[in-house]
């Protein structure tokens, strides 16, 4: 667990090291092509010095998939992986980001606990741990709009392309969007979050979603916020998206974005 | 556009502020000030009570910024900016108690850009997400004030070339309104 919490932190995934590269290439604005430049040579000095990529360092979300015939003996699961994030970001120099109390006494709790953790009953004998570290700047820009069924596609469509030109500089693009359709209001959201857990620009195995997918990036990158909000092509590296089925009342839509720092690491036990 | 970088000093003098405009890029040297949302929140309720703040800010550069920890031997962890527009509800006080310049990532508000025009203040941004990259243009850290708040204490930083872009400048330019109008297409 603490080891997770620190690679994700030192070290980009080559998905997403190629999708940088590859916007670097073909971003149009000098000072984007630029900044995006320094996302590549900072990920390389975080790598080579085992440095944090960003200085917030997360909060640790940690996704557990629990084998059904997998058996957990003695101890506390939950209590283990609150351990495993205390040491993993005291002993890897990381930020502790976490406050007590959200809206009065926001005191840190000094060691980046609690982590926030959904757990699956997968099939299987296996138990899969994967940990995102996902920063505050972008979190705050996630959106949930239950929408009419008859607003459809074109009504997605707007509430991603809404959610991020308001968003700007503010999450620190080029983003990764998460989207999550149907469900319900908690599901949405986690289907959203989970998508960004995909390799980069991977489409959705749905061909319905995959366009769905395709013509949505093609749309953001046309908003022209570009890196770091200063102008561009490169607003995002790529749109995950994934539905649920839902209520016939209901057209749950969740936007989680991801900074260009899309930091996540797992582990199969 | 220009890509070259302007090197500059910070504090800032208010000739050399007139001439940076939106888009302009510079290397900053000198002495910046770390504060992000609970220093800011401290300070505004420090000028509510009219109490002297713990740093003269008349001229200064703060910087939106928390750090990770400094391994040993290092000046300072990562440390890149936090998003601007959590401050700007605090940001016209400051501004009008003399505050100079902000580097922070992301837009501001219209009372924000209103008071960095009427003040002749400047706000610029930095690699939000490139903060290995940025602590290497850190010489020296101290704490002077709020030491309570960990990360989110005021430090005193000195700092040289630290990479930069002017985004509000004091003719009201607007890098992010110019940069997205530029490379925006209409569907």
């Amino acid at each position: 667990m603490a080891r997770l919490c620190q690679q994700a932190n030192f070290e980009l995934d080559d998905d997403v090291l190629d999708a940088l590269r590859q916007a670097e290439q073909t971003e149009e604005s000098p000072l984007g092509k630029d900044i995006l430049r320094q996302f590549l040579e900072n990920a390389r000095i975080a790598l080579e010095e085992q440095l944090p990529l960003c200085q917030d360092c997360g909060t640790a979300v940690v996704f557990l998939d629990v084998g059904q015939d997998a058996h957990i003996c003695g101890g506390d699961l939950h209590a283990a992986i609150e351990e495993g994030v205390r040491q993993g970001y005291t002993e890897g120099y990381l930020r502790k980001s976490m406050v007590a109390q959200p809206f009065t006494a926001r005191v840190n709790t000094g060691d980046n606990t609690p982590p926030m953790v959904h757990t699956e009953i997968v099939p299987g004998d296996r138990l899969k741990v994967t940990v995102m570290t996902k920063g505050g700047g972008a979190e705050n820009m996630s959106r949930l709009a239950m929408l009419k069924p008859g607003d459809g596609r074109d009504g997605i469509i707007k509430t991603v392309l809404s959610a991020v030109d308001e968003a700007g500089g503010r999450p620190c693009p080029p983003l990764i969007i998460g989207l999550g359709i149907g469900g319900t209001a908690e599901t949405a959201m986690l289907l959203a979050k989970k998508s960004l857990l995909r390799p980069v620009g991977q489409p959705s195995h749905d061909p319905e979603i995959a366009d769905l997918e395709r013509d949505l990036l093609a749309r953001v990158n046309d908003l022209g916020v570009g890196p770091l909000g200063l102008g561009g092509r490169t607003t995002a590296l790529a749109v995950h998206a994934a539905s649920l089925p839902c209520h016939i009342a209901s057209l749950p839509v969740a936007v989680n974005l991801q900074c260009h720092s899309a930091r996540h690491r797992e582990a199969v036990l | 556009m220009r890509i070259e970088s302007l090197r500059i000093q910070s504090p800032l003098d208010s000739d050399v502020v007139k001439k940076l405009t939106a888009g302009t890029r510079v290397l900053i040297s000198g002495v910046i000030y770390t504060a992000r949302d609970a220093a800011h929140q401290r300070l505004i309720e420090a000028l509510d009570r009219g109490e002297e703040l713990p740093l003269d800010i008349r001229g200064q550069t703060l910087y939106y910024a928390g750090p990770a920890p400094a391994r040993p031997g290092q000046v300072i962890g990562s440390v890149g900016p936090t998003t601007s527009s959590r401050m700007d509800v605090f940001t016209p006080r400051l501004l009008e108690a003399g505050l100079k310049a902000m580097i922070g990532k992301g837009d501001r508000s219209a009372a924000v850009r209103e008071s960095i025009v009427k003040n002749g203040a400047i706000y610029l941004v930095s690699l939000g997400g490139a903060a290995a990259l940025t602590a290497r243009s850190v010489r020296q850290v101290d704490v002077i004030a709020y030491d309570d708040l960990g990360t989110e204490a005021i430090r005193r930083l000195v700092v040289e070339d630290f990479p930069a872009i002017v985004a509000n400048d004091i003719h009201g330019g607007d890098l992010f309104e110019q940069g997205k109008a530029q490379y925006r297409r209409g569907r």
